[in-house]
């Protein structure tokens, strides 16, 4: 059987465009709104706080925190995308389509979770050129960049589609993304380098996964990390197995789908 | 006639313990139109949600012209077509992009003429452009009907269409269900208003407590369950019926101008006949004389009670 025949690609394309479609339709929301949040942050953190701190790791604050601040949109949006994209139809009810519709578990999520991949991957870019209107911006290693952009806007979509499916309600929906990821990501370097933390804080930290994803993708930019590339790496691996697990099991017994 | 749709043994017990169907084993003939009687949680929508892959089974196996619905699942979704209950339609889209997502999620080719062509039937046409939280109940309907429609399936389920929507839609709405079955199409539906049931279809199943208590041609089941009803418009109005009648199954108007005899037109003595004489004999006279077949409604309502 070729794989033109064992996959259903009209359907993920369908659901994928339907995605998109949402992302222009709402393009205030999805865009703009981070957008003019992210310029907020250069104003206040990077000219105004940050022009009274000195250089970290050789690296002005103001272009220390680019890749911290795009780590901070690309995870909340693409929770925020994939979350909602699945929520959504099972909140008003027309779930039902897709559930009787030839499509196989994989084909669905590669639809939404590339969809919510999709557009946080643009929004992450069009955050780095906001960014190099404020601040100079090099980038050391552009391929490890995008394959850390990619793989996090991947693993979170992922991350954001469980959600999506075991959220009862839209205040559940938020609940995850408002109390656990939010607080990681701030905690978890954007704005500072891990080595400025005294000690049992910094060994408190490494728990953090954000960490690992920021430092990893900080030092795509300007080739120095708070942690190691390979450990960086290695976790979002890790932290993408787990997802992918989670999510084989949710279609395997159709928790909160089919039942 | 083959089978189009098997299904055998299904179960359905919910998380909560509660089981919504119990060995369910049904056929539904190629092209026919089958009417799924039941009262309010009897298990119809489950046993359709079950056949079109939105609710896992706990036990039995169904097919679909052939084909498992677990182990060849995108054949057999890929031939039916399903309009819910529920009006649940993303809201934010238009009319056209709705109807074509749903034809790409069937794996079907792009064919604009189609969707047209559905649409127009469904007189849609000039909303095409108009997203779905502006149409009207009845409008929204007709969206729900073209999005099962866009595949081009074999089967099409109708899960209480007509609840709430005006006459003049309903008309249409069984207009187009005759037009698909001249069209080979197979139509299930399920209706609480029974005299389209009794209108449309070929044959009615019921359903009550997750359990199928009975399946029969529709003309057969009538002509076995249905009672019937000797209407006598009286000469003179009566004060009560005489105790010589005491042993017919009579029925006296409060006015006392009609007297009602129901009898079991399946019965060997059906007892008309004698009633007639008897009445005569008796000096009650009438002036007109009626006699009127039970409706399905009251078919199934007597099947229902008779459940334990």
């Amino acid at each position: 059987m070729t794989l033109r025949a064992a996959m259903n690609f009209r359907a993920v394309w369908a659901i994928y465009r339907v995605e998109m479609a949402r992302a222009f339709r709402t393009v205030l929301q999805s865009i703009i709104s981070p957008v003019i949040s992210t310029s907020l942050y250069f104003v206040v953190f990077g000219s105004a706080i940050g022009s009274r701190i000195t250089e970290i790791d050789g690296i002005s604050y103001g272009a220390f925190i680019v890749p911290g601040l795009i780590m901070l949109s690309l995870l909340t949006q693409s929770i925020s995308n994939a979350s909602f994209a699945i929520y959504f139809p099972k909140f008003v009810g027309s779930i039902y389509e897709l559930l009787s519709a030839p499509v196989s578990y994989l084909e669905i999520v590669i639809a939404y979770v590339g969809g919510a991949a999709t557009k946080s991957i643009i929004l992450g870019l069009i955050i780095l050129a906001t960014a190099s209107l404020f601040v100079p911006l090099h980038i050391e290693h552009p391929f490890w960049m995008i394959a850390f952009l990619v793989l996090t806007a991947v693993t979170f979509s992922l991350f954001g589609f469980i959600i999506g499916i075991w959220a009862k309600s839209f205040e559940q929906l938020q609940l995850v993304p408002l109390l656990i990821v939010t607080p990681l990501t701030f905690l978890g370097g954007s704005f500072y380098s891990i080595h400025m933390l005294p000690g049992i804080w910094k060994t408190i930290t490494l728990f953090n996964p954000v960490v690992y994803l920021i430092s990893g993708f900080r030092w795509s930019f300007y080739g120095k990390a708070d942690v190691s590339v390979g450990v960086s790496l290695g976790m979002t691996l890790v932290f993408l197995a787990v997802c992918i697990a989670i999510v084989a099991w949710i279609f395997k017994t159709g928790y909160r789908l089919r039942n | 006639m083959p089978s189009i749709l098997s299904i055998s043994g299904v179960s359905k017990t919910y998380a909560t313990g509660f089981t919504a169907l119990k060995e369910v084993t049904l056929d539904i003939q190629r092209g026919e139109i089958f009417a799924l009687l039941g009262p309010n949680g009897a298990g119809k929508t489950t046993l359709i949600s079950i056949v079109c892959g939105i609710v896992n089974r706990s036990t039995g196996t169904v097919t679909v012209d052939g084909h498992d619905i677990s182990k060849d699942y995108r054949a057999a979704r890929s031939l039916i077509g399903l309009v819910p209950q529920e009006l649940t339609i993303d809201a934010f889209e238009s009319v056209w992009a709705t109807v074509n997502y749903s034809r790409g999620l069937f794996g079907k080719p792009v064919n604009h003429g189609f969707v047209e062509k559905v649409l127009r039937d469904l007189s849609l046409w000039d909303k095409k452009d108009a997203k779905a939280i502006t149409l009207s109940g009845g409008m929204k309907r007709r969206l729900m009907i073209a999005k099962a429609l866009s595949h081009e399936p074999r089967i099409l389920f109708l899960d209480e269409p007509t609840a709430g929507v005006d006459v003049e839609l309903r008309q249409d709405m069984w207009e187009m269900v005759r037009r698909l079955r001249e069209d080979g199409v197979t139509i299930i539906l399920t209706t609480h208003y029974i005299e389209e049931a009794e209108a449309m279809a070929d044959r009615v199943g019921v359903i009550n407590r997750g359990e199928i208590i009975l399946v029969e041609n529709k003309a057969e089941l009538m002509r076995k369950l249905g009672r019937k009803r000797l209407v006598m418009e009286l000469r003179n109005p009566l004060p009560a019926i005489p105790e010589a009648f005491s042993g017919y199954a009579l029925e006296l108007s409060p006015d006392g101008g009609q007297l009602t005899y129901t009898y079991d037109n399946q019965a060997e003595r059906p007892g008309v006949a004698s009633l007639i004489r008897d009445l005569e004999a008796g000096g009650i006279q009438f002036r007109d004389i009626d006699t009127q077949n039970s409706s399905l409604e009251e078919i199934f309502v007597n099947l229902v009670r008779r459940e334990p």
